[in-house]
């Protein structure tokens, strides 16, 4: 990430300078526009200076680093069981799924499964973060443009998630329901029936955002043909999720490489868009939260009986070696990498998120375009801050 | 207010300067991790609604601002950006400190990077426990805010002696 030098840039201005006119005319010179560190448009503390000539940007450099905490660090120094409620605070919006990677790698080094039901139970918290995380995108992408109702109807959609997933784990944002082995506790009594009322909500969420926005003009207009990032540059930046698929790049972890979850057992499909644009990006979600209720009410009505917990020792001590699992989280692509001393705590863990790539790609999307776009394709890029920094 | 700088405020009109405190506080929003998200869902979502609680959170900018809710991790990396923030502030300015990395580091307690509490570098009134705390508690430590609003020496505050709170 970083930024071109100085004589390039003075380059660059001067050619752009060279091909407006009205840059001739009015003899613009360079600026510097700080966004950030807290900024309402970021979702966090991310800080992006933006090297302007005139409403263009020349080049923008992302700060990132400001909510570091020191996760890989932190695990060092905790148990397992530790850690597992630790990481629930990267990706702050869907925290179950920042949980299943760890237990599924620590899975893997003990050598044992989770039971079936734990299985399809851990699939379905897995795509109820989704929703969680997602749905509040949805609303909040259209905050960014101008448009404030969608963020109203969002927050109180989410609630019912919110709900559900507290009624399930005991925990609204931060669950920490996932054990090595299985799970800590079974679904309360009525827990399906009402899933399955909240996901026609959901659903209807769906449909009411997109009357209000996929079809709205200026919707398209701030949205279509903006930060288009073409398949090969996705590739090369290692961008991972929703982003690579909008733009026609045909991949999902669930489906390609699937670990412990039950995803091949269910009917569904991974969605892409060849635009690769930020309204690819905003339409590819929207699909895959509809998605995510369809294989939600699929999971609530296949679930197995059985036990929710293997054979696990109270005290876990994972034997030495080496694990690496990645899944298709709502931001993309997490992945754990264990190294275990067959000691208490593991000996370290590379935690990759998804976030930190996809920002990657800023300095090279950001180039060139207009001031009110930056706006948007970091809204339609959609990271978190927490998943960034770690 | 040459009556507020003299000390000599009637007790009635200190009263009514309280009550109308009270019920016109503009919050600053320093959202920094996850409790960010419950703040935004308490100031943003139809369900908490904070405004009937006479607060506004949608000032433009700190300079007109009333309070701050500080919610989530402060690292050391950002402290330096509160404090520029806090000064920023006109008197009289209040500060919520919301969730437990904010109050006094959280589960990164032994974090190289985390500052363990904002009340390091700024003054806090009132502390939201919680990891995140519910937007519920959030609301209810703007409760308390405003009663300790309501009962405020105002001439005191002003000549920047320790509050009296009745």
């Amino acid at each position: 990430m970083t930024a071109i030098s100085e004589r390039q840039q003075r380059a660059y201005i001067a050619s752009q300078a060279a091909d407006m006119r009205v840059n001739v005319e009015l003899e613009t010179e360079g600026m510097t526009l700080n966004i950030g560190p807290q900024h309402p448009a970021t979702h966090g503390t991310l800080r992006i200076i933006v090297k302007l000539d005139g409403e263009q940007v020349v080049a923008a450099d992302p700060v990132p680093g400001y909510m570091h905490r020191g996760y890989e660090k932190l695990t060092e120094v905790r148990t397992f069981p530790q850690v597992n409620s630790l990481i629930n605070r990267i990706d702050w919006l869907g925290s179950f799924a920042n949980e299943v990677p760890f237990i599924l790698a620590a899975e893997q080094l003990m050598d044992v499964e989770a039971p079936p039901r734990a299985q399809w139970i851990r699939t379905l918290l897995f795509e109820l973060s989704r929703i969680a995380n997602v749905t509040l995108f949805l609303g909040d992408m259209a905050v960014q443009l101008g448009a404030v109702t969608p963020v109203f109807y969002a927050f109180r959609d989410r609630e019912y998630v919110l709900n559900l997933i507290e009624s399930a784990t005991g925990g609204r944002f931060h669950p920490n329901f996932d054990r090595i082995g299985g799970l800590k506790d079974d679904l309360p009594k009525g827990w399906i029936a009402e899933t399955k009322q909240v996901m026609v909500k959901v659903n209807a969420f769906c449909d009411e955002l997109e009357t209000l926005l996929v079809g709205n003009e200026i919707f398209n207009l701030r949205t279509r043909g903006i930060g288009v990032i073409p398949p090969e540059v996705a590739l090369s930046y290692g961008l991972s999720g929703a982003n690579l698929r909008s733009s026609g790049v045909d991949w999902d972890n669930r489906r390609d490489t699937p670990v412990g979850l039950v995803y091949d057992k269910l009917d569904w499909k991974v969605w892409t868009h060849p635009d690769g644009d930020s309204f690819a990006r905003y339409w590819v979600r929207l699909q895959e939260v509809r998605e995510a209720a369809k294989m939600v009410i699929q999971l609530c009505d296949g679930l197995p009986p059985g036990p929710i917990m293997a054979k696990v020792p109270r005290i876990i001590k994972v034997p030495a070696g080496e694990a690496w699992v990645a899944t298709e989280n709502p931001l993309g692509e997490m992945g754990y990498y264990v190294v275990s001393k067959g000691d208490l705590v593991p000996f370290r863990v590379k935690i990759r998120s998804a976030s930190f790539n996809n920002i990657s790609i800023v300095p090279w999307l950001l180039r060139g375009v207009y001031v009110p776009d930056v706006i948007t394709i970091l809204a339609s890029l959609y990271f978190i801050l927490g998943d960034i920094d770690r | 207010m040459g009556l507020v700088e003299s000390g000599k405020l009637p007790k009635p009109l200190t009263k009514l300067l309280n009550i109308s405190r009270k019920y016109s506080m503009w919050v600053y929003q320093w959202g920094l991790a996850c409790c960010a998200i419950e703040m935004g869902a308490a100031f943003g979502s139809p369900r908490y609604d904070v405004m009937r609680l006479g607060v506004i959170p949608f000032p433009a900018s700190p300079r007109q601002a009333d309070l701050v809710v500080v919610s989530g991790t402060v690292t050391d990396k950002m402290a330096p950006a509160i404090r520029r923030l806090y000064e920023q502030m006109p008197e009289p300015k209040y500060v919520i400190s919301m969730g437990s990395c904010a109050n006094c580091g959280g589960p990164y307690w032994d974090s190289y990077s985390v500052t363990k509490g904002v009340d390091q570098i700024i003054p806090v009134d009132v502390y939201v426990p919680g990891c995140p705390p519910r937007p519920e508690a959030l609301l209810e430590g703007i409760v308390l805010l405003q009663e300790m609003v309501a009962n405020e020496d105002m001439a005191a505050k002003w000549k920047g002696e320790p509050l009296v709170v009745n």
